[in-house]
C-alpha cells in the first residue's frame, strides 16, 4: 500500500474538479486531485499516486524511470495494479 | 557483484560504489538507518548490500505502516468489525496481520464483514451502496496515507453520509525517528529519510535530527541508484563534518511538502497523546485521532472499544528488528516457524516489512555468508 506510483492524466472529469481519469500502466481508473489544486493539472501531466490521490506532480522523465523501476519489482507492484484495477471511485 | 544484471544502471552503480568505498575512513564502521520499509525492499530485492563496503551496515526502521500497528488495535478492528450491520473495509496489506485473536482473513472466515479496498474513497462508495450498512474504513499509514483518509472524511461530510466513519491509526514518522535517536541501544551515523512521506510533510521537519542529534539525513528516492547515491551524500557529510537535511530525491518531493495536504490532516486530526507501536511501545504525540469536530465519522466514538494490551508472542522479535537492533535471520522465528505466508509477527506480513524482504529475495547478512565460507 505504500507505493507511490507514476500516472498519466488522460482527463479531467467535467462533473468532479477534484477527479481526473489517470493511466496507470494501461490500467484508466478515476484519481482524486484534490490535494494538487494548486498545480493545476492537465490532460498530459504526470502525477505519483497513492490509495487513490495524487501526491505530488512530477515531470515525464521522472514518471518513466520510475514505471521501469516499479514494472522491474514485480509481485508488490502487480499486486498494486490489481488492488487499482478494482477501484472505482468515480461512480457512486 | 552478483544481481548486476538487475537493472541498467550497472555501471552508475559501480562508479557510485567506488566513491562509496573511497569516502569510508580506514577502521571506522558506520550505521545508517533506512527509516522506509519501500527503501528496505529496494535494498533486498537489488541486494544493494554486495555494493557497499563491509563497514557500512543498513539498520531497518520503522517505517512499514503495516509492521508498527500493534496486536490489541487489530483485535479493536476485529471487534468493531463483528458488531452487528458493520462492513470493514481495509487495504489489502492489513489482511493477514496477527492480532491476538486472529488475522482479518481469520475473522471474514468466522462470517465477519470484511472487505479489501484500493482506496479509502472506495470505503466510501461501499457506505453509499449500502444505506442500511455501517461502513468503517480501517485507516493504517504514516503522513503519505493520512491525508487521503482526511479527504476522504471531508466528502462523506459534504456528503452528510451517516452511515460511514474512520477507525483511525495513522502514525507519525518524526516521533518515531525521535525515540529511536534516544533508544541506548542503537548507535547510528545517519538516516537515509523516507521518500513518500516527505512529499507531504516535507525536509523541515527532520532539522531537528541534524541540529539536536548532529546526525546526517538524506532524503532518498526508491531506486537502487537513489539508495546509494543517498548514502554516498551521508558519507560526504561526515567525511566534512557535516549534518545537515538533505533532498536527494528532490525531482520528487518539495522541501515545504504538500500543504494542502498538511491543512486536510489539520482540519480532521489532531495528535493522541500517545499511541502504542509494535515493537517500540508507547511514544508520546506518535499518532492521529479524529477531532471532536468530526467525531460523527470517527469509529472510537461511535462504537465501543475494547482498548486491550495485547503482548506480542514470545518467539517473536519483531521489536527488536523494527528497532534496527536485531537483522531480520536473527530471530529466532524467522523463515521457520514465521513466514510470509503463516506469519507470527508483522514484519514478515507485508511486503515492505524487513523480514518479507529477506525472505522473499533470499538474502542473508553478509556476516552469515562469511561464517558460511570459513
Amino acid at each position: 500500500m505504500c507505493l507511490g506510483i507514476p500516472g498519466e492524466i488522460v482527463e479531467i472529469l467535467p462533473d468532479h474538479a477534484d477527479l481526473a481519469k489517470v493511466d496507470v500502466s494501461g490500467v484508466r481508473r478515476a484519481i482524486n486531485i484534490g490535494l494538487l489544486e494548486n498545480e493545476r493539472l492537465q490532460p498530459g501531466d504526470w502525477i505519483l499516486i497513492h490509495v487513490g490521490f495524487a501526491l505530488s506532480k512530477i515531470d515525464e522523465e521522472e514518471a518513466r524511470a520510475a514505471l521501469d523501476f516499479l514494472e522491474g519489482i514485480g509481485q508488490a507492484y502487480d499486486d498494486e495494479l490489481a488492488a487499482l484495477r478494482t477501484s472505482s471511485i468515480d461512480r457512486g | 557483484m552478483r544481481f548486476v544484471d538487475e537493472y541498467r544502471d550497472a555501471e552508475k552503480a559501480r562508479a557510485l560504489s567506488a566513491r562509496i568505498a573511497s569516502l569510508c575512513e580506514p577502521g571506522r564502521a558506520y550505521k545508517f538507518m533506512e527509516v522506509c520499509g519501500g527503501h528496505t525492499h529496494t535494498i533486498y530485492k537489488h541486494g544493494l548490500e554486495d555494493y557497499l563496503p563491509e563497514t557500512i551496515t543498513l539498520v531497518h526502521g520503522p517505517g512499514c505502516p503495516v509492521c508498527v500497528i500493534p496486536m490489541g488495535r487489530v483485535d479493536d478492528a476485529i471487534h468493531i468489525a463483528e458488531q452487528p450491520d458493520v462492513v470493514m473495509t481495509s487495504f489489502g496489506d492489513m489482511m493477514r496481520v496477527p492480532g491476538g485473536r486472529g488475522s482479518f482473513f481469520d475473522s471474514m472466515a468466522q462470517g465477519a464483514a470484511i472487505r479489501m479496498v484500493y482506496s479509502p474513497l472506495d470505503a466510501l462508495k461501499v457506505a453509499r451502496q449500502n444505506p442500511d450498512k455501517r461502513v468503517v474504513f480501517m485507516a493504517i499509514g504514516f503522513e503519505t496515507t493520512a491525508p487521503s483518509t482526511a479527504m476522504t472524511v471531508l466528502r462523506a461530510a459534504a456528503e452528510g453520509l451517516g452511515n460511514f466513519s474512520v477507525f483511525c491509526n495513522h502514525v507519525t514518522i518524526i516521533p518515531a525517528i525521535k525515540a529511536i535517536l534516544d533508544s541506548p541501544d542503537l548507535r547510528l551515523d545517519g538516516f537515509i529519510g523516507p521518500g513518500h512521506v516527505s512529499t507531504v510533510i516535507g525536509c523541515r521537519p527532520y532539522e531537528f535530527i541534524a541540529r539536536d542529534y548532529a546526525k546526517p539525513l538524506v532524503v532518498a528516492g526508491f531506486e537502487p541508484l537513489d539508495i546509494l547515491q543517498s548514502i554516498y551524500m551521508l558519507l560526504v557529510q561526515l567525511a566534512e563534518g557535516r549534518s545537515e537535511v538533505e533532498n536527494q530525491y528532490a525531482r520528487v518531493v518539495p522541501w515545504a511538502g504538500n500543504l494542502t495536504a498538511l491543512k486536510v490532516i489539520n482540519e480532521v486530526m489532531e495528535l493522541r497523546p500517545y499511541f502504542e507501536w509494535r515493537g517500540l511501545g508507547f511514544i508520546s504525540h506518535s499518532a492521529l485521532r479524529m477531532r471532536e469536530k468530526y467525531a460523527a465519522f470517527d469509529a472510537e466514538q461511535i462504537f465501543e472499544i475494547p482498548g486491550g494490551r495485547v503482548a506480542d508472542p514470545k518467539a517473536c522479535q519483531c521489536g527488536e528488528v523494527l528497532k534496527g537492533v536485531l537483522k531480520p535471520w536473527e530471530c529466532k522465528v524467522f523463515g521457520t516457524a514465521c513466514t510470509p505466508e503463516t506469519p507470527i509477527g508483522t514484519c514478515m506480513v507485508s511486503s515492505e516489512g524487513a523480514c518479507a524482504a529477506y525472505y522473499n529475495f533470499g538474502r542473508f547478512s553478509r556476516e552469515r555468508v562469511r561464517e558460511a565460507t570459513q
